[in-house]
């Protein structure tokens, strides 16, 4: 799922901070974002509560994982939902293709799935001869562009009615530039219109998967969810394997903290529940409903009892909003499908520590995003201790390329590092150097990165500890 | 049914040592809980914020509050479902006069042969499975009587809702009304119009849903 070697995130970074429409299009949409999410939750001690109970929900769905999966896996099939598991993303992917040629259909519309995205569905499926077709409005824009989702809630965030005019314009045929909102959603509601009533098969995500019922439940606003889960013959959901829950009454909780991280809203326009295909007499929804259900890494996440709480999320972005990182340079920077902070954590994981380690490496560690996670995520440890696995060649790290960052160099370092700090004398030896040679430091290597855009320490003549031996402290 | 992928995954999960995550004591918040009159005003509330035109009525003048809404917007065709319960109170009130009112269209058939022609209706009436007081929604289960497209397609969508059976919170409708029990092919709650902010966060209704949502509460 990567970008592979042509990933260069401080290339990205630089390009990204030089970009001052992208900046001011971020700035603005994060402050609206973080503003609406405050008015919704008001009552701070309310939400401890509320964050307090829907990680103790999603604590106990992991405790059971491989109980709920399987017991979703049977009441899906008793309500006649054709249940699908795929290892990793290719899997996916063939899955989708097979159900595709059984139905003969050369095109595909798709409600907003961030594991499609994970799966590159539509390039895969491109390459097949088949055709996806986005249907939320966001997603839709940014495929006319071919781009990618650059929020995973919001993904043209980073376009401005007057970019998305201008695409309009130049890639949908007949189309005079207009910068009208209103009007640039009634053409795009136009041509979708077209779409659905043609298109036979329709591709979704899910929010939450109920284990008890067999229920399959997406939140939305546009309603291209619902349209695309009931006006198509075959409906195919894909979500991750940690989606699942208990039972309906988990729902509710989760649901508030859900809609409310996200958009700042108390519900979304739709919430979609869906059981069963058409059953006998019904007149309309899909008569074949299939459900993906991917790993892609998330069943070796769980066997670490730090890094499961990855698996707690519930992909409301709301950690994305509040990132000052994310912020800055966006999502397209992090060159991965899932941005930000979360990003952060789950891609390293997904992908490999030599392939996406240096992610973590973007945070200030700030705390934001571990303080606004509706599921209570520790991100900034998450992160700690993403880096860290990056170096240590010891210990039981579970992540790939464990290790891969350690070096003798840096070995030797804080090697040094250590005997000077335990050995007084060696110590007072290293800070009157320090003193004396401190403002000679040659800029090569890593104090050359370390100064492309930061002054370069300047370390003072004489130590603290000599200041205050002269003031008369003593050495205890 | 089994496969590679299903028992590899299966026996990672087996083997995760996931049954000892901490499952912290952490109880849900209790909902607000409101008396009748309260329920109604709060769902009219906050779906009216959300562009939603509600009419609160009796439970006899509903049709004829709707006959009126519906000569004054002037919509050609009212898509709705003979069989359902407001099915014959709707075919009723039109025997008597047709005038100036849109044509009442069933949806009767198999989606296969009446999409064409769904496609192109302006407005749509269901009736309710509920409403939720504390988020302003109403609650729908379609069937084979009011399917699932009836709410959905036409750019106006009617749906009539009786006051008694709003529930506070959905907390309450899922243990109320025994959902755990059994789900139908499709529940739906339903807020308002449909919307979007996805370009610079302006809010257009009517995306892909209906453009309109009118909710008679019957009392």
């Amino acid at each position: 799922m990567g970008t592979g070697n042509s990933f260069d995130f401080e290339r990205n970074i630089d390009a990204a901070l030089a970009d001052q429409q992208l900046k001011k299009n971020l700035r603005n949409a994060m402050d609206i974002l973080v503003e609406k999410r405050r008015a919704v939750f008001t009552d701070p001690e309310a939400l401890e509560q509320l964050r307090a109970a829907g990680n103790a929900i999603k604590r106990r769905a992991l405790s059971k994982l491989p109980q709920l999966l399987e017991q979703l896996e049977a009441k899906c099939r008793q309500n006649g939902i054709q249940v699908h598991w795929a290892e990793d993303t290719a899997a996916a992917n063939r899955i989708v293709l097979e159900i595709m040629r059984a139905n003969d259909a050369t095109e595909l519309v798709k409600g907003k799935s961030m594991v499609s995205e994970e799966m590159h569905l539509n390039r895969f499926l491109k390459d097949h001869g088949i055709e996806a077709l986005e249907s939320d409005l966001g997603e839709f824009i940014i495929q006319l562009n071919g781009e990618t989702p650059s929020h995973i809630i919001v993904p043209a965030i980073h376009k401005n009615k007057d970019e998305v005019a201008e695409i309009f314009h130049d890639k949908l045929p007949d189309t005079p530039y207009t910068e009208d909102v209103e009007e640039l959603t009634r053409i795009a509601r136009q041509a979708m219109r077209k779409l659905f009533a043609r298109v036979k098969v329709g591709l979704s995500g899910v929010n939450f998967a109920i284990a008890e019922t067999g229920t399959l439940l997406l939140v939305e606003n546009e309603g291209n969810g619902r349209m695309s889960t009931t006006v198509p013959d075959v409906h195919i959901a894909v979500m991750g394997l940690e989606k699942v829950l208990e039972k309906l009454s988990d729902v509710p909780p989760l649901l508030r903290l859900l809609t409310g991280s996200a958009t700042g809203q108390i519900i979304t326009t739709y919430v979609n529940m869906i059981t069963s295909p058409r059953k006998e007499g019904e007149k309309d929804g899909p008569k074949e409903v299939h459900l993906v259900i991917l790993d892609n890494g998330r069943s070796r996440m769980l066997a670490d009892p730090e890094f499961r709480e990855t698996l707690l999320c519930i992909r409301c972005g709301t950690c994305l909003n509040h990132c000052p990182v994310y912020v800055r340079i966006g999502g397209h920077a992090y060159g991965h499908v899932y941005p930000g902070p979360i990003g952060k954590i789950l891609t390293p994981q997904m992908e490999g520590l030599e392939q996406a380690g240096v992610l973590a490496t973007a945070s200030s560690l700030c705390g934001a995003c571990g303080d606004v996670c509706p599921v209570k995520i520790p991100i900034p440890a998450l992160i700690r201790r993403l880096r860290s696995e990056s170096y240590d060649a010891k210990g039981d790290g579970t992540v790939s390329g464990h290790g891969y960052k350690k070096n003798l160099t840096e070995t030797l370092v804080w090697k040094g590092w250590e005997l000077v700090n335990v050995h007084p004398a060696l110590n007072r030896l290293s800070t009157k150097m320090a003193g004396a040679m401190g403002k000679r430091l040659p800029k090569v290597g890593p104090l050359k990165q370390w100064t492309r855009a930061r002054s370069a320490p300047k370390f003072a003549g004489k130590s603290l500890h000599d200041h205050e031996l002269e003031k008369g402290g003593r050495d205890d | 049914m089994t496969s590679p992928d299903r028992d590899r995954i299966m026996a990672r999960l087996h083997t995760s040592g996931t049954e000892h995550t901490v499952v912290p004591e952490a109880a849900i918040p209790p909902d607000s809980a409101f008396d009748p009159q309260e329920k109604i005003t709060q769902l009219a509330t906050l779906m009216g914020a959300m562009k939603t035109e509600v009419h609160v009525v009796e439970t006899a003048g509903w049709v004829d509050k709707l006959k009126e809404l519906a000569r004054e917007r002037g919509w050609e065709q009212l898509l709705y479902g003979p069989a359902s319960p407001i099915g014959s109170a709707i075919e009723t009130a039109w025997e008597s006069d047709t005038d100036g009112l849109p044509a009442l269209v069933a949806y009767t058939e198999p989606v296969e042969s009446f999409k064409d022609k769904l496609f192109q209706i302006d407005a749509g009436i269901t009736s309710t499975q509920g409403g939720i007081a504390d988020v302003g929604a109403i609650v729908l289960w379609p069937t084979e009587e009011e399917p699932r497209l009836l709410s959905l397609v036409p750019p106006v969508h009617v749906a009539v809702l009786h006051a008694d059976t709003i529930t506070s919170s959905l907390a309450e409708m899922i243990s109320v009304q025994n959902w755990a029990g059994g789900m139908p092919t499709n529940a739906l709650l339903i807020s308002g119009p449909s919307k979007t902010a996805d370009i610079e966060f302006t809010l257009v209704f009517g995306v892909h849903g209906p453009k309109e949502l009118v909710v008679f509460i019957l009392k």
